[in-house]
């Protein structure tokens, strides 16, 4: 470790490190010798990113498959406005790089999958996950056991926050828990908290991946106790902090090999179950507006959405349709829409399976599709 | 009584209350009496078979059921009991 070395202004740079005692200068070349690779640059990735550059991390991974959107300025700090429609691991690299000109930033502009997780994770000596979707935690989790590096991880929703270190061994050679010792299996679609009701509160993430990055500061420093065995639990609303303790699971299946995820997490499943519901387009849509043809438009988002966007549809919510059945005409074509189509197609599945209704349409892309193919004045969210 | 403390996205079936306090004599006691106050949230802590699920982690103080007692572990009048579900994050696609 000592032949690792800095000039001058390294040193300059570094020097509110290096006067802490328990740190100093060599907890500043473990940063310097280390190789972080940051899952998603989101919400988590961003201060991830920001504070493990500054703080000197000398090899950092950026993996992102995704584009910045408008819609992740109110939380992805990493991003300015000028970076929309641009790849996230680029624009990541662009500004990190303007922040500390003494580190190396690598780009894995892929998605993470079962076929190139192992061959990515491997030249890193520790993973931050900071993704957005179950089928990818479970997938970071498995390839860092499988390749015996920490994860150190990191969740959002809402108003809610988790923090823990998996799959760390200390220094008596034990490894602590994973993310399957904490939950074997995650939520099948369409059951709390799969996203049903997405969002967070923008300012969750800055707090929870700072957390996340000093968890991962402390894995290489080896400066302080890591938060392996412990999951930190924060609630923003209540300003309420627990640390709860993890232990392993001796019930959990051996890994033994990376799995179909998406399977793994029934995402297939959802998909198939949509194909199974009569669709029509935005533009046949438009076509019964324009000839004011008689039928009937169902909006089943939730009403905080409605006031987003709308289309002028009878709003009755998911979790209120089937007992609503009294204001679903049978006898005319109706149209029911959601966000995107996916919960629509899910009220029209029940309304056809319980109440045997057969004229039932999905509008197919929703709400979304209409502002992308049809009025481009509306707003998407 | 012994408190149960609701996490933020179980909160939509429950008015939005962050707890309830119980005085049921175990976990599962107070899991059905939460279960009755807002039945909408049964489905979503127990399967079919009446299972807790497998996405969420019931706690008793810092220490997780399963180390315990599981679902008969008892409970005091200052015992706080917590439901932690498996949360990923905010992205839209999953969506339902």
């Amino acid at each position: 470790m000592s032949e690792v070395t800095f000039n001058k202004k390294e040193l300059e740079r570094y020097s509110r490190h290096l006067i802490i005692p328990e740190f100093n200068i060599d907890g500043q070349r473990k940063l310097k010798s280390a190789k972080v690779l940051v899952v998603g640059t989101g919400g988590l990735g961003s201060p991830l990113l920001l504070y493990l550059t500054a703080a000197g991390v000398g090899t950092i991974g950026i993996l992102d498959f995704d584009v910045v959107d408008d819609s992740n300025l109110q939380r992805q700090v990493l991003f300015s406005t000028e970076d929309i429609g641009e790849s996230k691991a680029k624009a990541a690299r662009k500004k990190l790089e303007k922040l500390n000109p003494h580190i190396n930033l690598v780009v894995h502009e892929t998605k993470l999958t079962s076929a190139n997780a192992l061959e990515i994770i491997k030249d890193y000596d520790l993973v931050a996950d900071g993704t957005d979707n179950f089928p990818t935690r479970y997938l970071v989790n498995d390839a860092c056991v499988l390749l015996g590096k920490p994860n150190v991880y990191a969740s959002i929703f809402r108003f809610e926050g988790q923090v823990s270190v998996f799959n760390y061994t200390d220094q008596s050679g034990k490894t602590g828990p994973n993310y399957r010792d904490l939950f074997p299996e995650p939520p099948p679609p369409g059951l709390v908290p799969s996203c049903a009701e997405g969002g967070v509160i923008g300012v969750l993430p800055g707090i929870i991946g700072s957390l996340q990055a000093n968890e991962v500061i402390k894995v290489i420093s080896g400066v302080g106790e890591p938060l392996s065995g412990r999951l930190f639990i924060f609630d923003a609303l209540a300003f309420e902090t627990r640390v709860l303790k993890l232990s392993k699971d001796s019930n959990q299946t051996k890994i033994t090999g990376l799995i179909d995820y998406d399977n793994f997490c029934g995402i297939h499943q959802q998909e198939n179950g949509k194909s199974t519901v009569k669709e029509i387009t935005v533009w046949d849509l438009k076509q019964l507006v324009d000839t004011h043809a008689d039928y009937q438009l169902i909006d089943v988002r939730e009403p905080y959405e409605y006031d987003i966007v709308n289309l002028g549809g009878e709003l009755i919510p998911l979790k209120t349709v089937e007992e609503s059945i009294d204001k679903i005409r049978s006898d005319k074509k109706v149209v029911v829409h959601c966000r995107s189509g996916a919960r629509s197609a899910k009220a029209i599945e029940a309304l056809e399976r319980k109440f045997g209704f057969s004229n039932l349409y999905n509008l197919k892309g929703g709400v979304l599709a209409w502002a992308d193919e049809i009025d481009k004045s509306l707003p998407k969210y | 009584m012994a408190k149960l403390i609701i996490p933020t996205p179980l909160r939509k079936f429950t008015n939005d209350q962050a707890s309830i306090d119980t005085e049921s004599g175990s976990v599962l006691e107070a899991l059905n009496a939460l279960a009755a106050l807002f039945p909408e949230l049964k489905v979503h802590l127990f399967d079919d078979q009446g299972s807790l699920r497998k996405f969420l982690r019931i706690y008793v103080g810092d220490q997780d059921i399963r180390e315990l007692n599981n679902e008969k572990t008892a409970i005091e009048p200052t015992t706080v009991i917590s439901i932690i579900p498996a949360i990923a994050g905010g992205r839209k696609s999953n969506e339902l």
